[in-house]
């Protein structure tokens, strides 16, 4: 698969949405094709974080592993959204585990690539980190709500 | 019509043939509506002073009846009871029976209605009477009673029906409406029937039309009630002022001197709210269910699993006056409050609704 | 006397104080701490009539009544069916209550959710929770009556996979090619295989006509308020959104005064409010 193909799909892409064909063309040199069959491990807490992903399809279970509980989800997420910010933030290491819940496929980009990108670049570098910060001001909101435990018995 | 002191016991005795009669009368140092045998119970000669926190019966230097303005019970002690049972309800290897509770059948009369409680009777009325379902229990008691009203004679320290148009004259929703008139010796009621049952019965008492000057003299006393407040409210846009302001920081102060002893809503002659009692006997297979009053200043009224909604003092004072004053006027096109002051002279700490308005309004 | 002209009464009962008495025919376990009764009159009368987000009182002998919704399929003229939570001492004793025993039934009252309205639109439905058993007669409705309606979501969140309530007729539902049903989980173990995460993380990956949606929630109300919020991001305004309050009830015919929330009555102004009638009281503590 050539990376000019890769174009239109990066551009369709909510999280890309609106970024001019420029931009995307310098993104799409960072960004490769990926699938994982169902069940399969994407990442394991501590492996190094060298990419993030935008999934197009299917569904990715982020978890943690705990001696009392065992494998616990603590999030999924789907089409259209994105997942791994470790690559933006040193040590640059996955904090939880990643597994594609059923059939998945997705774009990596490659950590390394994005961040010599964005020096040379910071009007791109801004724009890409004000869309993770929406990603993270979201992911937090649904944690704090998760933490509330709004179904719990009160009495 | 005339009505000469000397007859007004015809009065009594002509309601006692077909009514229970209930009227104004002393007890534990303050006058209070209950079962009159004769117009010797009558509250005669006596008066209140009453203000913030504050109820005394003093000596008049006259024989007046009606000398007085209200005492800390409202008629609504009759018509919407403090304890009514529901039904009652067995169980056996049948199941559940229920048996509806027999409607009230007795007729009252009231006697030394004023003009604000009339206002707090048409008030529940439509609580009760005229909105989606229909109070039975009430709705009996309250097709049997026959009003005689009494036009103030003078205002109390705490009344402000003036400013909010519920009195002091009478204008309906009474059988009859009496003005009481003690001037030069001479000791009469002006007397107006708002019914044909009202003009039935003034037919037999009296025979005498009043004169114009009589007319007018009875008019002058309302006049003169209506220019002796002891309070006023300004009400204009009240609703809104209230509705936009559930996070005015009065609602703090207040909820500071607040005891949330729910005097004000005893009291009042609005308040509706009530709770529900389910009781078994001993053996279990007996229940009954009981309405009795609540109030919105107790923890428990809006318990709701695990929690009260209203927890803090400051928002069940705040839901208290604004559903009085403004939600009110949304739930049943008119205010909740007819002015009669009571909630401000039985509130123990002595706030006053009329007070807290002005704060809200920023007028203090 | 003004009666607000958009008031709907619907069904209401003849003696609105007093209970009949209904018979259980039938308890199913839902969850751990949820369970369903199935009730006939213990008089052979016919079974209630009721629309979509009504509620009735339900009686226990000697203990005392508790405002249920009602969960179940508004054409079957058979059976009156009520899903209960068992949080407190009303409906902690209607739980141990077995096939064959009686329980009074006051109702049904309160206001509708909007099926009718929602005719010719897309229907998302975001619950959480006990939430659902309120909605459960509106997605019978609304699958019985297909072609009447746009596209159709359900959007559910529980605590935990033994919370999930329904979950035999999830899996059915799921089947429907034009249902849309999407769970999520607060925590699961990783045997679970569909989502985690708050119900609102769900709603933007759902499919709907922002102009034309009727959208119905349920839930506790710090959920309904996020919902509310992400709803209105994907473009909805507050008159095609629909919560239901819940609030104190003891008479459940305006008498009592406890349900009160701001001007409206609860028992019957509610408990399904179009969101546009109490934006202004939504976010405001312990009204």
């Amino acid at each position: 698969m050539t990376i000019q193909t890769l174009e239109p799909i990066l551009a369709e892409h909510p999280f890309f949405k609106g970024l001019s064909q420029e931009d995307i063309a310098l993104l799409t040199g960072c960004a490769s094709n990926v699938v994982f069959k169902a069940g399969e491990v994407i990442r394991r807490e501590g492996d190094a974080a060298n990419e993030f992903y935008v999934i197009r399809q299917g569904k990715v279970a982020l978890e943690i592993y705990t001696p009392e509980r065992g494998q616990l989800m603590l999030q999924t997420v789907g089409a259209g959204e994105i997942f791994g910010w470790s690559w933006l933030i040193p040590p640059y290491q996955w904090r939880f585990d990643a597994r594609a819940v059923e059939l998945t496929r997705a774009l990596a980009l490659d950590g390394q690539c994005l961040r010599n990108k964005f020096e040379a670049n910071p009007r791109l570098g801004y724009e890409l980190l004000k869309r993770v910060a929406h990603v993270f001001a979201e992911r937090l909101l649904a944690t704090r709500l998760q933490l509330l435990d709004v179904y719990g018995n009160r009495s | 019509m005339i009505l000469e002191r000397g007859d007004f016991a015809l009065l009594l005795d002509a309601l006692q043939k077909t009514h229970q009669v209930i009227g104004p009368t002393i007890r534990d140092g303050a006058i209070v509506y209950d079962e009159l045998s004769s117009a010797t119970d009558l509250p005669i000669g006596w008066t209140d002073e009453q203000d913030g926190g504050t109820y005394r019966l003093k000596r008049r230097n006259d024989e007046a009846l009606f000398g007085y303005v209200v005492g800390p019970q409202s008629w609504k002690r009759f018509l919407h009871v403090p304890r009514q049972r529901l039904w009652q309800a067995t169980q056996n290897e049948n199941g559940i029976q229920i048996t509806p509770e027999p409607q009230a059948t007795h007729r009252m009369a009231f006697i030394g209605i004023r003009s604000c409680e009339l206002h707090a009777i048409a008030i529940q009325d439509n609580v009760f009477l005229h909105d989606q379902f229909t109070d039975t229990f009430y709705q009996a008691r309250r097709e049997n009673v026959f009003l005689v009203a009494v036009n103030c004679g003078q205002a109390g320290g705490t009344c402000f029906c003036v400013s909010m148009n519920t009195g002091p004259k009478a204008t309906s929703g009474f059988d009859l409406a009496l003005t009481e008139v003690l001037e030069d010796g001479q000791h009469y009621f002006v007397v107006e029937a708002g019914t044909a049952n009202g003009q039935l019965l003034l037919n037999e008492l009296s025979q005498r039309a009043a004169s114009n000057e009589e007319q007018q003299k009875a008019e002058a006393i309302s006049a003169q009630t209506a220019t002796q407040m002891g309070r006023t409210m300004d009400t204009a846009g009240i609703k809104e002022l209230l509705a936009q302001n559930l996070e005015h920081p009065r609602w703090d102060d207040v909820a500071n001197r607040c005891l949330t002893c729910a005097n004000c809503t005893m009291v009042c002659p609005t308040c509706f709210c009530t709770t529900v009692e389910d009781v078994t006997d001993l053996t279990g297979e007996h229940a009954e269910r009981w309405r009795r009053w609540d109030s919105c200043f107790t923890m428990d009224f809006t318990y709701l699993h695990g929690g009260s909604v209203r927890a803090s003092n400051k928002s069940r004072y705040r839901q208290w006056m604004t559903h009085k004053l403004s939600s009110w006027i949304d739930q049943f096109g008119s205010s909740g409050c007819v002015g009669c002051g009571r909630c401000i002279t039985w509130c123990p700490v002595g706030i006053d609704i009329t007070e807290e308005v002005r704060a809200i309004r920023g007028k203090e | 006397m003004v009666i607000a002209p958009e008031k709907q009464f619907i069904n209401s009962p003849t003696d609105p104080m007093l209970p009949q008495p209904y018979r259980i025919e039938r308890v199913r376990r839902e969850t751990h701490d949820v369970f369903t009764l199935e009730l006939r009159p213990a008089n052979g009368t016919p079974v209630m009539q009721f629309a979509p987000g009504q509620f009735n009182m339900l009686y226990v002998f000697g203990t005392g009544e508790s405002a249920i919704s009602i969960s179940g399929d508004p054409n079957d003229t058979n059976r009156l069916i009520h899903t209960v939570r068992a949080v407190g001492t009303v409906t902690n004793a209607m739980q141990k209550l077995k096939r064959g025993d009686c329980i009074g039934v006051r109702g049904p009252f309160g206001t509708p959710w909007p099926i009718v309205e929602a005719e010719g639109s897309d229907v998302v439905i975001v619950t959480g929770g006990i939430g659902l058993a309120p909605l459960r007669p509106v997605i019978y409705h609304v699958l019985a009556n297909r072609e009447k309606y746009g596209r159709f979501a359900l959007l559910f969140g529980a605590r935990s996979p033994r919370d999930l309530l329904f979950a035999r007729e999830l899996e059915q539902w799921r089947g429907h090619f034009d249902f849309n049903v999407e769970v999520t989980l607060d925590t699961a173990s990783s045997d679970w295989r569909g989502n985690v995460g708050v119900v609102t993380t769900l709603i933007p990956r759902t499919q709907f006509d922002a102009r034309h949606t009727v959208a119905m929630i349920c839930g506790p109300e710090v959920m309904m308020r996020f919902t509310v919020q992400e709803l209105m991001k994907r473009g909805l305004t507050t008159d095609q959104i629909f919560v239901t309050m819940e609030r104190n009830m003891k008479c459940a015919v305006g008498f009592c005064g406890h349900c009160q929330y701001g001007p409206h009555f609860v028992c019957k102004d509610g408990p399904v409010f179009p969101f546009d009638r109490i934006a202004g009281l939504f976010g405001k503590r312990e009204i």
